[in-house]
């Protein structure tokens, strides 16, 4: 590591030195309840903590030197969040490196410690691998990288164990007879090259589609949208970051005329306010909760907005936390937004200079009062008020918007209004002042910037004619080869076409749709369709890959090297620190394959894609981005080497990359460059490019108003509660990594569903019930934990499929995954499906037998009611933790 | 003075067009954003009847409220393009065709109407226009959206 590991001055609350006091237990914010704007300062002292002595040669860290910070070791389980380190505003942020090694593995074993970056989750936190007699032994945090300054949440410590399960895919597997078995690459690569050439030949590129993931590394994605926009030409290709980050990606396009996060996570360490708006920030993204916390627990700590319907700790921890009914949320913003407007808290220079459209928002939220808007949301009148209060209150605003604003209802119309808000109050391009329309995925930022969502590679614009070109003119091929006669086909649609015959050959790669798409006995069935040749690309035997004509077994993180971007723009190299197992390959491996067999042509008649490996795919990317907005231009593997992250745009301009967009009110909004014309917040339409010059000639911010419309699907006589559905910290995804982590698996082992005090007792349901929850489409079967959320409100986990399900196959029974009861429904604009806006029922079906509900006690599923046993990891949870080492 | 001819014309038309956005969710409900969003956009139509009934009275008109539940037959006939009528995606492309007209048949009967309210100085009906005209003009500009954003993969089907 190279570093000193003095600490000139230890933190005087550093639990190390203390030993802990009592845990003082947070108080629940009621909805819409006023808590004190002044929150008293706090220290949640840890619980189980052990203090080792120095060099004992038990912690991931070298031998340790005189007068050095010791090392403390904590059960990560229990304490997502591990030790607080706190700091005040403008301050850096301390490090504390967080690392787990293997059983009985020292640091002075391991061979070597790979840099990469964590893949379980959005954030991008640097870390290690490390490697020991060829196999991955542990991970320890990097002190020096940008986002996390060493911290690691609990699936990067121990989900890299998922990587060494037994049951990888080690060898291709094809359909024979009905049954999927075991075949070479030859032999599994001929059948997909025959069958794409058939189609291609009958039917035409149209017949083809792709749904890739949020989890591969850009130069696959870069190299996917090569192959299928440019090769290929077909319009069908997704990510599954429709299913989380599409709608970030549509609000910053409507609002700024181009993807890209202005914020930066360090926003954090500056803000007075910040706002988190479907947000679970504490089990989404641990580490950047970690660092929210920290400044929480140190002088002049920021105060929080909280707009969650379930008692999240970001909840816990809010100065007003408002719980509005789910499908409501654009009624909400624009009560916030009356407010800001009727008591005047606009930064008008900042309007008149760098805005178009305020008058029409001005109008539009006039009839939104808070009353008016407490009766929609069902939240308290003086709620709204006191949000806009907080927020017009602000002098530096940082907002986070995530899947409570994104899954639901008028999705990119809810999520606009957040970045309205910095708007009207100039709250853009400053140390504190940010906005993060957040990602769920780790590389979802990459699918969206390459293209393999389906927009335009580099942030092009598809519907701008010399954006084609240009792209053509970057991969050497004909304009007309590139699709752009329609916006890129969203994943859903694409499931529509397949479920019409008119998608006939489907290459999913890194994504189990059977469990995570809505409606799952639709999906099921259309992807089981005979027409449909369907290939998958994964590490596991999935619910999606047993459907499957040939099955293409992947390398994974740390067996491939590539690069990744996280949502604060941050770009981080991940290195391979070992083999794949088995005849795995990598994915970019098998797409470069797919198009040498294809035999691909640029326009020269060289082999297309023109790039080979990981590095020289991304210098490939790196010209495709010149003078676009996500300029990577001067960023290498040799820079990214040993960095602690670098943010885009690098270029000659930034040669140390750009930490916060919009610092000077310019906006990559112009028409000829813009990415996107925008659309319609109702109704989805395009704009044409005529509309969007007349509307923004000069390229400034755009502040779009939205009316709200309720939603499709809303409770009734026979569906009476809003179903929504999500994460918890323990899991990503569906569990095809955590769920084989045993660390995580026993933290969270089976689905759950979560109610209200009230509504138990209604329903006649006590603590780890057996019920059964229903919506129009599907039922399951969990277990319940009574918890804080909102009344009328359940919520059940999205993680839980049947891959480990013990269940009645031979019945055919499928009760287990959110998904069967969810609604097949998108917003308009971002094309997001709706998980957050289905109707449900609940009925009892048996006793728990007093056994409490496998949900987790550390986070949003905590229970109201004592008795519950707290989560805890034990002994094989252990991690270190070393706070402090120094300045930065 | 014919300002009632013009609102009984909207009147009609607006509630053909409402009818017509009820059957096109009707009879496309697989295609999901068609089905939700064509039930969104009745609702700006049936708030615009409402509001044309409202004037009429100040131009000695009784419009009545019409049935939106059970919508009159178009006026057209469905079968535009080439085909036996039993193909439902050369049905959905002859349905947003015709919502398209009618769509645009509305938005110009706003124009009219606000030519007429400026010519007889009624400010009030002016407002309405301006309030209703920019959302007939969003419902035809959805009808070429999705027509531009479903045909290829028909006609290339």
């Amino acid at each position: 590591m190279g570093r000193v590991w003095s600490s000139a001055e230890p933190w005087s609350m550093a639990p190390f030195t203390s030993g802990g006091t009592p845990a003082e237990e947070g108080t629940w914010a009621g909805r819409g309840v006023r808590r004190p704007l002044t929150r008293p300062w706090r220290y949640r002292a840890p619980r189980r903590l052990r203090v080792r002595p120095l060099g004992s040669g038990e912690h991931a860290f070298p031998p340790q030197r005189e007068g050095v910070v010791p090392v403390v070791s904590r059960d990560r389980i229990a304490e997502p969040w591990g030790t607080r380190t706190p700091y005040g505003p403008g301050q850096e942020w301390p490090t504390r490196v967080d690392a787990h090694l293997a059983e009985g593995v020292d640091p002075d074993q391991v061979d070597r410690w790979v840099q990469s970056a964590t893949i379980l989750h959005s954030n991008g936190d640097g870390l290690d691998i490390a490697v020991k007699d060829g196999r991955i032994v542990g991970v320890r945090g990097r002190d020096a990288d940008r986002v996390n300054h060493g911290r690691l949440g609990p699936k990067d410590l121990y989900g890299w164990q998922a990587n060494q399960s037994p049951d990888r895919l080690t060898r291709p597997l094809v359909r024979r007879d009905g049954e999927l078995v075991e075949t070479d690459w030859d032999t599994a690569m001929d059948l997909v090259v025959r069958r794409s050439r058939e189609l291609l030949d009958e039917k035409g590129p149209s017949a083809l589609g792709f749904y890739t993931s949020g989890q591969l590394f850009l130069e696959e994605y870069y190299t996917l949208a090569a192959i299928g926009h440019g090769a290929l030409g077909t319009n069908h290709m997704d990510g599954n970051t429709r299913l989380c980050t599409a709608t970030a990606a549509a609000a910053l396009k409507e609002s700024f005329g181009c993807d890209g996060q202005p914020g930066s996570y360090t926003d954090i360490d500056h803000a007075d306010v910040i706002a988190l708006y479907g947000h679970n920030m504490a089990e989404t993204q641990t580490v950047l909760w970690t660092r929210v916390l920290d400044r929480l627990a140190g002088p002049n700590p920021p105060k929080l907005l909280c707009v969650d319907p379930r008692p999240t700790p970001v909840a816990r921890e809010a100065a007003v936390h408002l719980a509005p009914l789910p499908g409501t949320n654009v009624a909400l913003m624009n009560g916030i937004l009356h407010e800001i407007i009727r008591r005047d808290m606009v930064d008008h220079d900042y309007v008149d200079a760098h805005t178009v459209g305020y008058e029409e928002l001005v109008e539009r939220v006039a009839d939104y009062t808070p009353e008016h808007v407490a009766d929609i949301c069902g939240v308290p009148a003086d709620g709204v008020r006191e949000a806009a209060e907080l927020l017009g209150g602000a002098e530096r605003l940082m907002s986070t918007v995530l899947q409570g604003f994104y899954q639901s209802h008028q999705a990119t119309a809810a999520s606009v209004q957040v970045n309205n808000i910095h708007l009207v109050r100039g709250m853009l391009g400053r140390p504190g002042a940010g906005i993060l329309q957040m990602n769920g995925q780790p590389t979802a930022q990459n699918t969206r910037e390459c293209g393999a969502d389906g927009d335009l590679t580099a942030f092009r614009n598809w519907s701008n004619d010399e954006h084609v070109a240009d792209l053509a003119a970057v991969w050497n091929l004909d304009p007309m080869r590139i699709p752009h006669y329609a916006p890129p086909t969203h994943a859903m649609q694409i499931m529509r076409y397949a479920e019409k015959g008119s998608i006939r050959f489907l290459w999913i790669s890194a994504t189990n749709p059977a469990v995570s798409l809505p409606e799952l006995e639709r999906i099921r069935s259309l992807l089981a369709q005979r027409g449909l040749f369907l290939v998958v690309q994964d590490i596991f035997m999935s619910e999606t890959a047993e459907l499957a004509d040939v099955v293409l077994p992947a390398a994974t993180w740390g067996e491939k090297t590539g690069t990744f971007t996280n949502a604060d723009r941050t770009v981080h190299l991940s290195d391979k620190a070992v083999d794949p197992p088995g005849e795995a390959r990598s994915d970019l491996d098998i797409f470069l394959d797919y198009a040498r067999r294809m035999d691909f042509r640029d326009e020269d008649g060289e082999p297309f894609p023109q790039w080979h490996d990981p590095e020289s795919a991304f210098e490939a990317w790196k010209r495709a981005t010149v003078g676009r907005p996500c300029d990577y231009t001067g960023i290498t593997y040799d820079r990214l080497r040993g960095s602690g992250g670098i943010q885009w745009p690098c270029n000659d301009d930034n040669p140390d990359g750009t930490e916060r967009l919009y610092a000077d009110g310019r906006f990559w909004a112009e028409p000829d460059y813009c990415e996107s014309y925008g659309r319609d917040l109702v109704t989805g339409a395009p704009l044409e490019p005529t509309e969007y010059k007349a509307m923004n000639p000069e390229g400034r911010a755009i502040i779009k108003a939205a009316e709200y419309l309720p939603p499709h699907e809303s409770p009734d006589g026979e569906h009476p509660f809003a179903l929504i559905t999500g994460r918890t910290l323990y899991h990503f995804h569906t569990r095809t990594k955590t769920g084989r982590t045993p660390q995580l698996q026993k933290a969270a082992p089976e689905v759950w569903m979560e109610v209200c005090a009230e509504d138990a007792r209604e329903a006649g349901v006590s603590e780890g019930d057996h019920v059964e929850v229903a919506s129009p489409r599907g039922v399951i079967r969990a277990r319940a934990r009574i918890t804080g959320i909102r009344p009328g409100v359940l919520f059940v986990p999205f993680h839980y499929g049947y891959w480990d399900a013990v269940t009645d196959e031979a019945a055919g029974q499928r009760d287990r995954a959110a998904n069967e009861m969810t609604v097949t429904d998108w917003d308009p604009v971002s094309k997001q499906p709706l998980f957050k806006t289905s109707a449900a029922r609940l009925r009892r079906v048996g006793s728990g037998g007093g056994v409490p509900a496998p949900a987790p006690t550390t986070a949003a599923s905590r229970p109201v009611g004592t008795g519950v046993t707290e989560t805890v990891g034990g002994s094989d949870a252990l991690s270190d933790e070393r706070v402090g080492g120094g300045a930065r | 003075m014919r300002i009632g001819v013009a609102l009984r014309e909207l009147h009609g038309s607006e509630t053909a067009l409402a009818g017509e956005l009820l059957r096109l969710a009707d009879r496309h409900a697989k295609e999901q954003e068609i089905y939700h969003v064509a039930q969104d956009l009745v609702r700006w139509s049936r708030d615009h009847v409402r509001e044309i009934a409202a004037v009429g009275p100040r131009y000695g008109l009784e419009l009545e409220e019409p049935d939106l539940k059970n919508p009159e037959p178009p006026t057209e006939e469905a079968g535009e393009l080439p085909g036996d009528g039993s193909d439902p995606d050369l049905l959905l492309l002859a349905d947003l065709r015709r919502l398209y007209r009618m769509a645009a048949g509305v938005s110009l009967d706003w124009d009219l109407l606000g030519q007429g309210a400026q010519v007889v100085a009624d400010a009030e009906l002016l407002a309405l226009t301006k309030r209703c005209h920019p959302q007939s003009l969003r419902q035809m500009k959805w009808a070429d959206a999705m027509l531009k954003t479903v045909s290829p993969q028909i006609l290339a089907g």
